[in-house]
């Protein structure tokens, strides 16, 4: 006999809705990137030289840190989880495997914090017209 | 370790071109994953220094800078549109084999189109502004 209630045995039982979460990030993350991509694209091809000045007058200007704090985020994260499915895919052996893994997931996050920091602080420091 | 039966390998396989057009998603992806590392490192030297940001530019604007910058905007290109291919089959739409075949075709012809005119506009064009 169990001691356990129905309503005991049948918690828990359902989706968590994580199941899915990798595959789903990385449509959101994809989606996002087609407008933002596109943005960072065509924002370079305007660029009228890519010197120093010019460069971070680019990134100062109205809302362009935002947008490339979102761009630096989502092809981050794509990134890492792109890089992921490779990783698990092509490296059979299992210690080199989570080596490669916390290598890569260690890497994505220092990219990106590192530039999103370059951003803020080309932000912060430089006064530009836009 | 239990030996467990394995699924065929490639060797199996008869080609097929759209075979080539899967890896190449995953091989462009890993390509702008390292231009990620670029993108990230340019940001860095604008907001560190002038000095900083010349050894950048003198890194990018080399010969094997110009090459990378090339092959970025290839897989940029070809990423952009396969991309968009998988968003369609994630829709259940295209799944058939002819279909598949077919958009394979659209998706090397757009890349063709678009990586010509990125690399016309990047390094050979006064873009107009």
């Amino acid at each position: 006999m169990s001691l356990r209630s129905p309503l005991g045995k049948v918690l828990g039982r359902g989706s968590a809705k994580q199941g899915v979460s990798h595959w789903w990030v990385q449509r959101v993350t994809a989606i996002a990137l087609i407008p933002l991509t596109l943005w960072f694209a065509y924002q370079l091809m305007h660029l009228p030289t890519a010197n120093y000045d010019e460069v971070r007058a680019w990134v100062a200007s109205g809302l362009n840190p935002v947008w490339l704090l979102l761009f630096i985020g989502a092809v981050a994260w794509h990134s890492a989880l792109g890089v992921q499915v490779v990783i698990e895919d092509y490296i059979p052996k299992k210690g080199a495997k989570v080596l490669a893994l916390l290598a890569s997931t260690f890497l994505h996050i220092v990219v990106a914090v590192a530039g999103s920091f370059a951003v803020l602080r080309i932000a912060f420091t430089t006064f530009s017209a836009g | 370790m239990r030996q467990r039966p394995l699924s065929p390998h490639l060797g199996v396989y008869k080609f097929a071109y759209t075979m080539a057009t899967s890896i190449a998603h995953r091989a462009s992806g890993i390509v702008l994953s390292v231009g990620l590392l670029a993108l990230a490192g340019w940001l860095i030297a604008a907001a560190s220094g002038p000095e900083s940001y010349a050894l950048a530019v003198a890194l990018l604007g080399g010969a094997f800078g110009q090459l990378l910058l090339a092959g970025w905007l290839v897989a940029f290109s070809y990423h952009l549109f396969n991309g968009l291919r998988h968003l369609n089959w994630d829709l259940g739409r295209g799944l058939e084999k002819s279909e598949a075949r077919r958009s394979a075709g659209l998706v090397v012809l757009a890349t063709l189109l678009l990586a010509t005119a990125f690399i016309y506009a990047a390094f050979f064009a006064g873009v107009p502004r």
